[in-house]
């Protein structure tokens, strides 16, 4: 029997209100190997670790149990503090009284009750631990981003930056994502390709990144320091490192009536094509739906003009297999659909218009060379509506529950650049609320309203109806005023609530990084660890983690970055001991533990073994890499003889936690 | 039934709850009979969010809104405006024990600018 | 504890497992939004659902517990990939069996709780208690050994 200590903290009031610390402790003392218990106003704090380093010292124990917040919370710490005393880390357990009792109960006695509990279960489980020691394994010094968008490109530069190859996997033929498409940026209004080419470029001449474009992760295996990703290199059936980006062949080809993604539909391209002028790798592409070479077999209009023979029309999918430390998942936003939403018209009338079909209309390399120009009739716009929160703050399944935060910024940035173009314009936003917190937003917004007249009226639009005349009938509410009012419109601008990109949860499954129910990724803290998943090694960059602007985008991605850096600079890292170990006497060698274990790590050796009356035998058992199992215990449960067994959750820990709950 | 108990039945009979409601106004914005009502689709979610359902007892919007629901469908937070109102409008009729509309009444009531569909909601609603 | 008379005052003994990554984290965030649920459920912490060998649940059952939980991350978010599919196939026998051998179906559940759903965790966690405590005492596979006081 280990000689235990118990630690009660009081968290200041959020436990000590609701349970009676001093009777958790005085209770403790009692159980079978406890030798010492105290309770103190904060544990983790320096005096509070303090309480505990000397008391193992005096009183010699052997393990301790600390009734204090989660184990998800403190447990690392007062692990360190009994590695500090001399006591082996994982001679400690945490019995969580805090999320799990304080804070959600409310009669002191039945709480008090509670906390006695679950400290006996810790105290049952302490007295099982044995001590562990991490095993350690090599980091391979190489990072991969998944996603080009300026997430991903400022995630990549940053380490480039500290001297370690990165690789950037962009599913689209360029890198650059939803920032090369947007015009100017909030709040100081610069041109948002002026400031990311230069980084796009960088990218390609930065000898410690390589970009796949149009490209996709296709399988991950492996674990913190030892990823090993498979990259599907799609077929664009031209040789990309001799393709020039003369962009001749795009002029010559006679498919011209491809709708131009990069221009959201709002013009045509050819079936190859360069997305646009500044494209990093600037190489053509050839678009297999619409290229009638690849379809029926005719044509080889490209081949024929192309002057360095780069067209390869029998190009197939290529796979690259790569090894890396750490992936930085940086698969940022799309604006959702807005087809359901009936009232707004939006698939009846071309002149109901998304903001980033907006912003390509307003852009100098966009579909009207930047004139302002209604799409049906590219006529001027004299009356503009802007509709916001078009599916943020939703609650029904056409929209999503929370707010796009960009959204009020950029309507502001689109008002006041259009009645700064096009002064003779009358521009409505109607809004619920307008939120601009960040440095100088609010002001930015109030110039929209003050400098450049823009009508700000509070309420929604409840429908617009297209008339035949081209004219756009906005019915809305103004809740100030409180009335109904008409706007004649000729264009209404949505701003669509942003979405995850649709990729986001198969990525998610491959590195089995959590998600949350609206398929953002969700952080191991949301304050303290804001750019981490909660699977080690993966780290969060950008909008796929929620919502963000660009200042925020590239603020984050630099954390990762720095995040990855930690990791790739170790030359080794600490494995969790936590691991399966397998005892060979029992062992059967039946090989049910090799065939569930997801990562591989049970091997099956064949071994000599002395029988009692000194003949020898060879037997089949199973050995466990410890240094890949990640210690899930799906073998522990699957073999018959009982011979495998987790460290730290061992079978006689959790029954023993069993029998202390039901007591 | 005082405010709060009227709040309490509104609330359970419509199975709506009001506090979602964050005051965008797209039920009012949609509302087809908007000009006709005193108090405003979006008015009778707050005010009954805060108990004030006295006033929106004694006005005649009750009986102005069509029923057509376009602001339940419309409603981002499933507040149900729509269902608000007829919920106040079963309570006045429960309690006053009658029918809100006399056939003799529609004639008068005839209004070119007012949808005959509110008259006719009324009386299939109403006229027992 | 008599079955009948005190029926109104019995209150369940229910053990949940809980898996590190998920189900644990939904419920510490059930905590953090100080989401109440009775003070009769016990968490016990396992590195995955497939670490839950059908003896823990029996040992449970056996030292007197009334109902046991086990919960685990959504299909496909598995942090161990697969691991929740092999706790499904073999709670899914395991409380079959049971249930012939007359612990009933609802003293047992499976339940699929991610880090993000303290609210779901906090709904579970109150509508097994009430399904549990309506049921009353488990008495079925109980070692009268280890009978409760």
């Amino acid at each position: 029997m280990q000689r235990i200590g118990v630690f009660v903290c009081h968290c200041g009031t959020n436990i000590a209100s609701t349970v009676d610390v001093r009777v958790v402790a005085e209770n403790l003392k009692s159980e079978p190997g406890v030798v010492f218990s105290a309770e103190y106003q904060y544990m983790c704090s320096e005096a509070g670790q303090k309480l505990i380093i000397d008391a193992i010292k005096e009183h010699n124990l052997g393990g301790i149990v600390v009734c204090s917040c989660s184990p998800r919370m403190h447990e690392a710490t007062f692990r360190k503090t009994a590695a500090a005393a001399g006591l082996n880390p994982y001679m400690v357990e945490i019995a969580n009284i805090r999320e799990q009792c304080s804070w959600i109960h409310k009669d002191k006695i039945t709480a008090t009750q509670k906390a006695i509990v679950l400290g006996r279960a810790a105290i049952a489980k302490v007295n099982l631990n044995a001590p562990l020691k991490a095993g350690e394994t090599p980091v391979t010094k190489r990072a991969l981003v998944i996603g080009g968008g300026i997430a991903g490109i400022q995630t990549a530069l940053d380490i480039a930056e500290a001297g370690f190859p990165v690789d950037i996997v962009e599913k689209n033929p360029t890198i650059g994502g939803k920032m090369t498409q947007i015009d100017k940026t909030f709040p100081t209004l610069d041109c948002a390709a002026c400031i990311l080419t230069p980084k796009m470029v960088d990218c390609a001449q930065n000898e410690n990144i390589k970009i796949y474009s149009y490209s996709e992760v296709d399988a991950v295996t492996g674990f913190v320091g030892n990823f090993t990703v498979r990259i599907r290199r799609k077929a664009r059936y031209v040789k990309e490192d001799i393709c020039t980006g003369c962009g001749l062949c795009t002029e010559k080809c006679p498919q011209k009536k491809v709708p131009d993604e990069f221009n959201l539909g709002l013009s045509n391209r050819r079936a190859i094509y360069i997305p646009f002028a500044q494209a990093v790798p600037k190489v053509a592409t050839i678009d297999p739906d619409y290229c009638t070479m690849l379809k029926s077999g005719k044509c080889g209009v490209c081949s024929k003009v192309c002057g360095v023979k780069a067209i390869d029309y029998t190009q197939k999918d290529e796979f690259v297999e790569e090894k890396y430390g750490a992936i930085v998942v940086a698969t940022g936003f799309n604006p959702i659909s807005v087809d359901k939403y009936d009232e707004f018209s939006y698939s009846k009338s071309a002149d109901v218009v998304t903001s980033l079909e907006y912003e390509r209309l307003m852009n100098a390399a966009g579909p009207t060379s930047g004139t302002l120009l209604r799409p049906s009739d590219l006529t001027h716009p004299k009356t503009i509506v802007f509709v916001q929160c078009v599916g943020s703050r939703c609650n029904d399944e056409r929209g999503k529950s929370y707010c796009s935060k960009i959204c009020c910024m950029y309507t502001a940035k689109h008002a006041m650049l259009t009645r700064e173009k096009y002064p003779d314009t009358d521009v409505y936003v109607f809004y619920i609320d307008v939120r601009t917190p960040g440095k100088g937003f609010d002001e930015f917004y109030r110039r929209a309203v003050e400098e450049y007249g823009v009508h700000y009226i509070k309420g929604m639009v409840g429908k617009v109806i297209p008339h035949a005349d081209g004219k756009l009938e906005v019915q809305a509410a103004d809740l100030i005023a409180n009335e109904q009012i008409i706007v004649n419109a000729d264009m209404v601008v949505l701003a669509a609530a942003i979405e995850p990109d649709k990729s986001a949860r198969s990525i998610g499954t491959m590195l089995t990084a959590s998600m949350d129910t609206n398929d953002f990724f969700t952080e191991a803290h949301p304050k303290l660890r804001p750019v981490e998943s909660p699977t080690a090694g993966i780290f969060l960059s950008g909008a796929c983690q929620g919502p963000k602007d660009i200042p925020e985008t590239v603020a984050q991605a630099s954390a990762a970055a720095a995040k990855v850096i930690g990791v790739l600079a170790k030359n080794t890292l600490k494995g969790n001991p936590c691991v399966a170990h397998s005892d060979e006497q029992m062992c059967n060698g039946c090989s049910q533990c090799e065939k569930v274990c997801p990562y591989g790590a049970i091997t099956y050796v064949e071994k000599e073994y002395r029988n009692f009356d000194r003949t020898t035998i060879v037997r089949r058992v199973a050995q466990v890499n410890e240094a890949v199992c990640q210690g899930c215990g799906a073998c522990t449960v699957t073999c018959p003889s009982g011979a495998m067994d987790l460290k730290g959750f061992s079978t006689k820990q959790i029954m023993a936690e069993v029998d202390a709950i039901c007591k | 039934m005082n405010n709060n108990e009227m709040r309490e039945e509104i609330i359970r009979r419509t199975g709506a709850d009001p506090l979602k409601c964050m005051k965008c106004g797209k039920c009012s914005a949609s509302c087809p009979s908007y000009d006709e009502m005193e108090y405003h689709p979006h008015q009778f979610a707050d005010m009954i969010a805060r108990g004030k359902i006295e006033p929106l007892c004694n006005s005649e919007s009750l009986y102005k809104c069509m029923s057509c629901m376009v602001c339940n469908e419309r409603c981002p937070r499933g507040v149900k405006p729509g269902a608000l109102v007829e919920a106040v409008r079963l309570i006045v009729i429960r309690q006053s024990g009658k029918n809100h509309l006399s056939q003799d009444k529609i004639p008068q009531l005839l209004n070119p600018e007012l949808p005959q569909q509110a008259i006719v909601t009324a009386m299939r609603k109403y006229a027992k | 504890m008599q079955v009948n008379e005190t029926n109104k005052e019995f209150r369940p003994q229910i053990v949940a497992f809980c898996c590190n990554w998920c189900s644990y984290a939904g419920a510490d965030l059930a905590g953090t939004n100080r989401l109440s649920y009775p003070a009769d459920v016990k968490i016990i912490r396992v590195p995955c659902s497939c670490r839950i060998n059908p003896m823990f649940v029996l040992k449970a059952f056996g030292r007197g517990a009334d109902g046991v939980i086990i919960c685990g991350c959504h299909p496909g978010d598995c942090h161990y990939t697969s691991g929740n599919y092999f706790a499904r196939r073999r709670m899914t026998l395991l409380f079959s069996m049971l249930d012939y051998l007359g612990i009933e179906k609802e003293r047992t559940r499976l339940e699929w709780v991610s880090a993000a759903e303290g609210q779901k965790f906090a709904e579970t966690m109150n509508s097994f208690v009430e399904t549990v405590t309506k049921l009353g005492p488990n008495k079925r596979l109980e070692d009268i050994r280890c009978k409760r006081s």
